[in-house]
């Protein structure tokens, strides 16, 4: 126990050791969260009249986060299914980035819902009466809680393994891994279910959704972590196997596909048939009486969407910087289609007909803003922790130097069994 | 520093100062992020018995009468007006109707107005429970009707009027989403909601197809000599912010034998209300001899708000209605 506390003092100290673009990185990542934190408490103050929301379109850029991030959150398995159930060993220990984005995403979650709700000093009314298993929202409550439990102690117990310098047993991790697995297709469905289940809301009340969620989960997911790895790969001294890239990269490319036919599924049946259940998608396709707010983010998704998918396809994405430049394509593309693509638009027009637009305010951007640079740090934080760990040079025997962060000066011969060097 | 050095020094003088710097700054900063919270009043937070009250369904009769006179100070302490605040039950053998009758209706918006005079809906921003909608004749689509009409008279010869409010579901999408129960249907049909329990969610907001509920997106305003002081728990109390709200057929004058507030303004007789267990209502004989429908029937709320049109002709002699059935039949 006495152990386990040192650790942590350790992992804190390592946190803010680090290069120059790693101080710039997490002095830049506070500010905005605290700019996020000022808006939030304006919100506080005088209520969610500050975002842009209203009671015709009463969820906005928050549960569009929101969804967003829980897909990245279920994504982190695309990682874990290459290595334990077609036993590709050498991406093991990649798994855990996979996983702590997994937390991070959630923790970003956790945080959207928060700053959704009107009341959120009642936020215990959930632990006192809790309206399981009619209310699809108390299905998310656990499944998210549950998955953030599930990750917090894959990957706590392997870096603590890898720190102790011990053999994880298999008995403590493998069962939580296959529970992950399923469970992390269980939150995005459920969420999807979320807005599914709604039948006075055509433009969701549609099977597809909840498919669509997790291909484009599994494209947007993936694709942060193969953005991430390159990054680990490049700036730290760990090295990320080519194999990994190229697995990440067949996923994003495979689900990206499958999004799209998805996409064009959709938009046939809403299109061809005419019928008035169409006219949310004829809002955000073209607008509707002359408004048309939405049209240039469908748009633009569709656009980023399609260009990604070309540079994966041919072979320009073998260069790397364009294969990045493809991933944040996509998941930029992916977070306009989940946001502005899906949720907002279901409320346009209004039950009753009513065409009222929605449109962000600054406050509500800057809370928004603010939880991602909240997360982004929490993430950056976990990963600046766990590379040194993982390469064997903040482990229990050692003694403690912050300075590891650089690649190339460091030498390894006192444990070169568990240390990588850069080729 | 070389990683591999034998030994650790011990945090510098520098680095010391640089950390305490650091931490400071950071301190500070978040201290300044937080500032807007110096504007809240002590009497925009909930007060400690608010914060630990439970859930409507819970309360005892003394927590009850405890909850009562904190809203009654609350309402003294804001408006300085002395209200009567009650918790009105509902009767048994009793489950509530409203049908409108679309053949009457003439646009003229009192219902609305008294309905937010009733009800102590906020004045600013503006919440109203019933919206009308100006309807082109040859249509009952929702989509193709004008909310915002705004002629110097009423009623316009090209147009009906439809006025929708909660439709009272008796399978009510809301009450299933809600993750706290903070809303439910009572034993004569009306949907309710604990402003006390309601986390701000708009889950149910979203799940409504009649977009009957309403979100207090900023504290409500109501000027005081406006505030209707009779009160009750489950229905036209003030609101606080961040809470959802909806019609309630007024049913703290509805479950004491008096007519909704909306009705009562109607001057042409287009509202009727009562108990549709009572077969010899006036709601019971519409749905039995009128030509009554639901709003959005294919979505399954089984709603206990019916529109209806009265004949204007004739109807022909049920033996030819009879007839006429066989004939096509074959």
């Amino acid at each position: 126990m006495k152990e386990y506390g040192r650790f942590l003092f350790r992992c804190f100290r390592v946190s803010f050791a680090g290069d120059w673009r790693y101080q710039a990185w997490m002095t830049f990542l506070p500010v905005v969260a605290l700019l996020g934190l000022n808006a939030y408490a304006k919100q506080l103050v005088h209520g969610l009249g500050v975002t842009g929301m209203s009671d015709q379109v009463s969820w906005g850029l928050y549960i569009a986060n929101f969804t967003f991030l829980v897909g990245m959150a279920a994504a982190a398995v695309m990682l874990v299914i290459p290595v334990y159930i077609y036993k590709n060993r050498e991406l093991h220990d990649l798994v855990i980035f996979g996983e702590l984005l997994a937390v991070a995403a959630i923790f970003m979650c956790l945080a959207f819902v928060t700053v959704d709700l009107g009341r959120p000093d009642r936020f215990t009314h959930l632990l006192r009466r809790f309206n399981f298993p009619i209310s699809m929202l108390t299905w998310d409550v656990i499944v998210l809680n549950g998955y953030l439990l599930l990750n917090l102690h894959i990957c706590g117990y392997l870096v603590y393994c890898a720190y102790r310098r011990r053999t994880p047993s298999r008995a403590f991790y493998i069962p939580f891994v296959f529970t992950a697995i399923v469970w992390a297709v269980s939150i995005h469905t459920v969420t999807a279910f979320l807005y599914v289940g709604l039948g006075g809301r055509p433009f969701w009340n549609s099977a597809i959704i909840a498919p669509r969620f997790l291909a484009s989960a599994f494209a947007a997911g993936p694709a942060f972590l193969l953005v991430t790895l390159w990054i680990v790969d490049r700036y730290t001294d760990y090295v990320v196997p080519p194999k990994a890239f190229q697995t990440l990269k067949s996923i994003v490319t495979l689900a990206l596909i499958i999004n799209m036919f998805l996409l064009v599924c959709e938009v046939f049946t809403e299109f061809y048939t005419d019928s008035a259940h169409g006219v949310s998608a004829r809002y955000l396709f073209f607008g509707l009486h002359g408004k048309n707010a939405l049209v240039p983010w469908i748009w633009s998704a569709i656009a980023l969407n399609t260009g990604a998918l070309v540079l994966l396809v041919t072979p320009l994405s073998r260069r790397p910087g364009l294969l990045n430049l493809a991933c944040l394509m996509l998941i930029v593309g992916i977070w306009i289609e989940k946001g502005m693509g899906l949720i907002v638009p279901a409320f346009i027009p209004s039950p009753l007909g009513e065409l009222v637009e929605y449109a962000p305010t600054l406050e509500e951007t800057l809370v928004c803003l603010g939880i991602w640079a909240f997360g982004l740090g929490v993430y950056t934080v976990l990963v600046r922790i766990t590379i040194p760990v993982l390469s064997g040079r903040l482990t229990i025997d050692r003694l403690y130097s912050p300075d590891y962060t650089r690649k190339v000066p460091v030498k390894l011969e006192h444990h070169p069994d568990t240390a990588g060097s850069h080729p | 520093m070389d990683p591999n050095s034998p030994a650790v020094a011990p945090p510098s003088r520098r680095s010391f100062l640089r950390g305490a710097v650091t931490v400071a700054s950071g301190m500070s900063a978040a201290v300044a992020a937080l500032s807007p919270l110096k504007e809240l009043d002590s009497s925009d937070l909930p007060t400690l018995d608010a914060f630990l009250q439970k859930h409507y369904l819970e309360l005892g009769p003394g927590e009850m009468q405890a909850a009562l006179e904190r809203i009654r100070n609350e309402v003294q302490k804001r408006w300085d007006v002395d209200p009567v605040v009650r918790d009105v039950r509902p009767r048994e053998g009793v489950e509530f109707v409203y049908a409108l009758n679309l053949s009457r209706c003439i646009g003229c918006r009192r219902c609305v107005h008294a309905c937010v005079a009733e009800n102590n809906q906020s004045r600013a921003p503006e919440l109203q429970y019933i919206r009308v909608l100006e309807m082109p004749l040859g249509t009952t689509d929702v989509e193709r009707g004008n909310h915002h009409y705004d002629h110097a008279t009423v009623p316009d010869a090209l147009h009906y009027y439809m006025p929708v409010q909660c439709h009272q579901c008796a399978n009510p999408p809301c009450v299933k989403v809600c993750p706290v129960e903070a809303t439910w249907q009572e034993s004569d049909g009306i949907t309710v909601i604990d402003y006390d329990w309601c986390i701000g969610c708009r889950y149910c907001e979203a799940a409504c197809p009649y977009w009957a509920r309403r979100f207090n997106y900023a504290q409500p305003e109501i000027p005081a000599e406006e505030l209707n002081p009779e009160m009750s728990y489950l229905s036209n109390r003030p609101r606080p912010v961040g809470v959802v709200e909806k019609c309630t057929f007024c049913l703290h004058r509805v479950r004491e034998g008096k007519m909704p507030a909306c009705l009562e303004a109607c001057p042409v007789g287009a509202r009727k209300f009562g108990n549709v267990l009572d077969p010899e209502s006036e709601v019971a004989r519409i749905l039995r001899e009128k030509r009554v429908f639901v709003l959005k029937e294919d979505v399954g709320t089984l709603p206990r708000f019916f529109y209806y049109f009265d004949e204007r002709y004739p109807r022909p002699a049920d033996e030819e209605d009879a007839a006429l059935g066989q004939e096509t039949a074959k």
